[in-house]
């Protein structure tokens, strides 16, 4: 029996194949004599756009049972055609990969119902499918309002706005939803694609109005301003007129650096310039508010490069309100003494660091690790620990005068040793 | 997935939602280099600056040929889109698609190798990869039975379990009549354990992924260690290609050692090469012609396990190095106090060291992001501070990445709600003071003392049952539930005494290796009663989930 209805129905629909329905090919009907009629449409594609059961091995989890609902009309399958199905049917076959119109969807309500029901299966590529629809057919106005009460729909739409590359209606789209600074960073990140570095130095000039958060407005406006002045260093400095540059070549150009590499290059070629210019380590460190702890630190590594002790010297000089001038630093001196040691700086300058060390564990270490003799002999003197100075004085050369040092204290009898 | 149609010289390139923008830009700098006149590049390379790649095609009109798409794993929309916005859709004799959802990696293992997955799901809000899981779980219910019991802890879970449940209605006339091999399955939430992925690991496996990198069951490794010594030979040039090699359970000392914490990994070494030489020392002992025989038929067994031996002791002392380095310790020092809960209010000395050192920014990000997960967010001092010195110091444009941190929860102010995760920790007891890393009892061996608390959850799940912990489910993020699919009458597995529930732990947003070793273990374990299979979206490890919350990577490279 089944056989004759499925051929039955064949025949009829091989009449409506003539309609210049070009996406059906032909459709086969098999049926179950259950209760009420649960029937399947199969369509074979035969080449261009989908055919997804073919070729490769996979289990076909798709059935060919759809589902029993309300939505499915006996009459709309018999015309074979593809304008009168309902939302649930449309979707089911944009599931499946096969041909689908979604023409007929003409008023709002229905556009809504299709948007609704393809949300419903939460398939990716069918609600992007929809959404492409709606935007072709729909008001910006009317879609944006009707995606604002829809949130998986929206996001798949800002998704696809975002892949498309359609920056213009989504910066729209963001404002109208009050997601401001999503919107603004959103911009922001354009930037990151402009090689040219005048033309980005114009683009973020152009983000300084967007509505980023007070924290973000500072860092843009900093991000700005500082390729602003990277230009205008780097111009001059690329003719590299001054011995400086003659002598250590630079690496590479400062353009697009962070801004502590920045001032770590300033404080290297520009050290010591007024304030006045862009390009002074004073300069850059008063516009971009960098800590003294952070301008310490750069300034230190740079000039130790360069071996300019004196400079380094100068870094920790204070003078307290007595007018003497004290040694303070923001970050301990033992990584003061790390910095110059890994920048072979000669004993003598290390020494004097190691004895500015508070802690006295970490100074004792740190005079151990360099070999700072007096140090070690004082604080062993100190601590009347006599064994200890017993040890360390079997490092030392013999007749030196730190060997000597030694032997002079071991034999004070006035020295109550505790060991 | 990057799918790249053709050789140099032919004229047409396709190339698909590309995530592997270096490959992308070589046939793009093949294509244009081409003096070929009728070569036409149709769409701007200069999109490649992005991570993710759109498509280039050049079609030599003169010399038309049958071209085909294949989407892996699934048709895109958006890509035909595009297509049919450049003219060239018309173009294909034919579109299909690869349907290639969950890839086995091992006999236990199985990922969907989506790497955008985590990004996608929480921080963009777009689902469509759980959409890809659930079909993945379909197809897996197909083909071993329908799993009776789900339970899940996490919005995706929770969208993940309601799709399947969907599926199978639509599906209600066919049921598979195959006897079911899961007993249940586990959906869970990355963002229910934000921590792990955080923390260096320390198995074996583990170190290799967070050192090297596994990409699909292989790591590239540099080559000094693995050059051939020839005898005779001396001052031999160094080969400069890193030296490739395959992991998996295949190979015999791996599988032994893989999910070993990595102190452990030198004894079992030694042991295996003390077995190898007695091995080899048996020809000794052979004297007749039959027992000649069969020990040279041995041979071949015998010389993959020397080699075998000798590629891993390499990549042991590679790691050595590193394990052994002062800044290692102090990281993992670093990373433990965070863990069991010491300074995590306050600006870490540590921390910002290493960002005036400017170690790589990743290294960075994961340290503080782990500091705010441990506080549930940072002060907001400390946070600006740390902000401040990250942005001043590897440059303005990260405030995308930092905000994309924020959004995910890994770096964040801390909010008027109490740090839960002290009592999470004591609940599940996430710290073992005493793990014992050559013979361990407990899964908190894989990171020497911290037990993830995803395996945790599971361990607990399935004995004693989640009703035990009800108090600490509320406080991680997500709902938890639990729901049945009826399996036909008479396919009910009958268990036998002693055989064990089969459970299927599926991570939504990624799983480490070190991770997948904690399950292991807990399947090993003498009267567990339970195995674990485990599928993801993704294998991955800190620097990888990282990256991949971060706006254009390639620029960020330290």
């Amino acid at each position: 029996v089944l056989k004759e209805s499925k051929r039955a129905v064949n025949s009829i629909l091989v009449d409506d194949d003539d309609e210049d329905e070009e996406d059906v090919e032909r459709v086969s009907w098999s049926g179950e004599p259950v209760g009420s009629i649960s029937w399947s449409v199969k369509e074979t594609a035969s080449s261009i756009r989908s055919g997804s059961e073919q070729s490769f091995p996979k289990i076909d989890t798709t059935p060919s049972l759809s589902k029993q609902g309300s939505g499915y009309s006996l009459s709309s399958l018999f015309k074979g055609n593809l304008h009168d199905l309902s939302p649930e049917e449309t979707v089911r076959r944009m599931q499946k990969g096969r041909a689908f119109s979604l023409e007929k969807f003409r008023s709002l309500q229905d556009k809504l119902l299709l948007l609704d029901e393809a949300v419903a299966v939460y398939d990716g590529n069918v609600i992007t499918a929809v959404l492409i629809f709606l935007k072709k057919s729909l008001s910006k106005e009317i879609l944006f309002r009707e995606l604002m009460a829809r949130d998986v729909a929206l996001r798949h739409y800002v998704h696809y706005l975002k892949e498309m590359g359609e920056q213009k209606l989504l910066v729209e789209l963001l404002k109208a939803l009050g997601r401001t600074e999503d919107m603004a960073l959103m911009h922001y990140k354009e930037h990151l694609n402009i090689k040219d570095e005048s033309r980005r130095r114009d683009f973020l000039k152009s983000c300084l109005s967007l509505p980023f958060s007070q924290d973000d407005a500072t860092h843009v406006q900093d991000h700005y301003t500082l390729l602003e002045r990277q230009i205008i260093i780097e111009a001059s400095d690329k003719k590299a007129v001054a011995e400086i540059f003659k002598k250590f070549p630079r690496k590479a150009s400062i353009l697009n650096m962070p801004i502590i590499t920045t001032l770590y290059y300033s404080c290297f070629y520009h050290y010591g310039e007024s304030e006045g210019t862009f390009s002074s380590p004073s300069n850059i460190r008063k516009t971009f508010r960098i800590s003294e702890k952070q301008y310490i630190l750069t300034a230190l590594g740079a000039r130790a490069k360069l071996k300019s002790w004196f400079d380094v010297d100068s870094l920790f000089n204070t003078k307290n309100w007595l007018g003497y001038t004290k040694k303070r630093s923001p970050i301990g001196f033992h990584r003061v003494v790390d910095i110059l040691h890994k920048n072979s700086a000669p004993v003598q300058v290390l020494q004097e660091y190691v004895n500015l060390i508070d802690n006295p564990d970490l100074k004792l270490g740190g005079a151990l690790k360099y070999k700072c003799h007096d140090i070690v002999i004082n604080t062993y003197r100190d601590l009347k620990d006599r064994q200890q100075l017993i040890v360390y004085r079997e490092k030392l050369e013999r007749d030196s005068p730190e060997y000597r040092k030694i032997q002079e204290l071991l034999n004070n009898v006035q020295i109550r040793w505790k060991n | 997935i990057c799918f790249a149609l053709l050789c140099h010289r032919t004229k047409l390139i396709l190339i698909l939602e590309c995530q592997a923008t270096k490959t992308c830009r070589k046939y793009v700098d093949l294509a244009t280099n081409t003096d070929n006149a009728n070569v036409k590049v149709l769409i701007d390379p200069k999109q490649f600056s992005r991570n993710e790649a759109n498509g280039i095609i050049i079609i030599d009109k003169l010399q038309p040929r049958d071209f085909h798409i294949l989407f892996v794993p699934r048709r895109s929309l958006l890509c035909e889109q595009r297509l049919k916005e450049k003219g060239v859709l018309n173009s294909f004799t034919n579109i299909d698609e690869y349907i290639l959802d969950l890839i086995p990696y091992d006999g236990d293992l199985l990922s969907m190798e989506s790497e955008s997955s985590f990004r996608e799901c929480y921080l963009e809000n777009d689902q469509t990869s759980l959409y890809h899981a659930a079909k993945g779980l379909m197809t897996l219910q197909a083909l071993y039975g329908t799993i009776p019991q789900i339970f899940g802890k996490g919005e995706c879970a929770r969208h993940v379990a309601n799709m399947m449940l969907r599926m199978k209605r639509e599906f209600a006339g066919s049921q598979t009549q195959i006897l079911p091999v899961f007993d249940t399955l586990l959906l869970l939430d990355r963002n229910v354990d934000l921590l792990t992925p955080l923390a260096t690991q320390l198995t074996y496996e583990g170190l290799i992924d967070e050192i090297f990198g596994i990409t699909n069951g292989y790591v590239k490794l540099p080559p000094e260690k693995f050059a051939q010594k020839k005898q005779g030979e001396g001052g031999k040039e160094l080969p400069t290609e890193p030296k490739k090699l395959q992991l998996n359970s295949a190979e015999e000392l791996y599988a032994e050692i893989r999910d070993k914490n990595f102190n452990a990994v030198g004894a079992a070494l030694s042991k295996k090469a003390k077995i190898i030489s007695a091995a080899f020392e048996e020809r000794h002992n052979a004297k007749t012609v039959g027992e000649i025989k069969q020990f040279v038929s041995q041979l071949p067994h015998m010389q993959a396990a020397r080699s075998s031996l000798a590629n891993h002791t390499s990549i042991a002392e590679l790691i050595k190095d590193i394990t052994t380095s002062e800044d290692f310790f102090d990281s993992l020092t670093v990373e433990q106090e965070f863990m069991t809960g010491v300074d995590t209010d306050k600006v870490s000395t540590y921390i910002e060291d290493c960002i005036a050192q400017k170690d790589p920014l990743i290294k960075i990000l994961r340290l503080v992001c782990m500091q705010s997960v441990c506080n549930n967010g940072l002060k907001q001092k400390v946070l600006d501070y740390y902000k401040k010195e990250i942005l001043q110091t590897y440059g303005y444009k990260h405030i995308l990445t930092l905000k994309n941190l924020e959004r995910v929860g890994l770096l964040k102010p801390q909010s008027t709600m109490r740090n839960n995760y002290p009592t999470i920790r004591k609940t599940l007891k996430l710290w073992m003071e005493d793990a014992n890393e050559q013979n361990p009892n407990d899964i908190s061996y894989v990171y020497s003392g911290y037990a993830p608390l995803s395996v945790r959850l599971t361990q607990v799940l399935a004995r004693p049952g989640w009703r035990s912990i009800e108090e600490v489910l509320k406080m991680l993020p997500g709902p938890h539930f639990e729901e049945r699919q009826q399996v036909p009458t008479g396919l009910h597995k009958k268990r036998q005494p002693g055989e064990n529930r089969t459970i299927l732990v599926f991570f939504l947003g990624g799983v480490t290796y070190a991770e997948i070793a904690a399950l292991r273990f807990l399947s090993n374990m003498e009267d567990s009663g339970t195995e674990y299979i485990i599928a993801a979206t993704k294998l991955i490890n800190g620097t990888s989930w990282i990256k991949s919350l971060m706006d254009s990577p390639e620029e960020n490279l330290p």
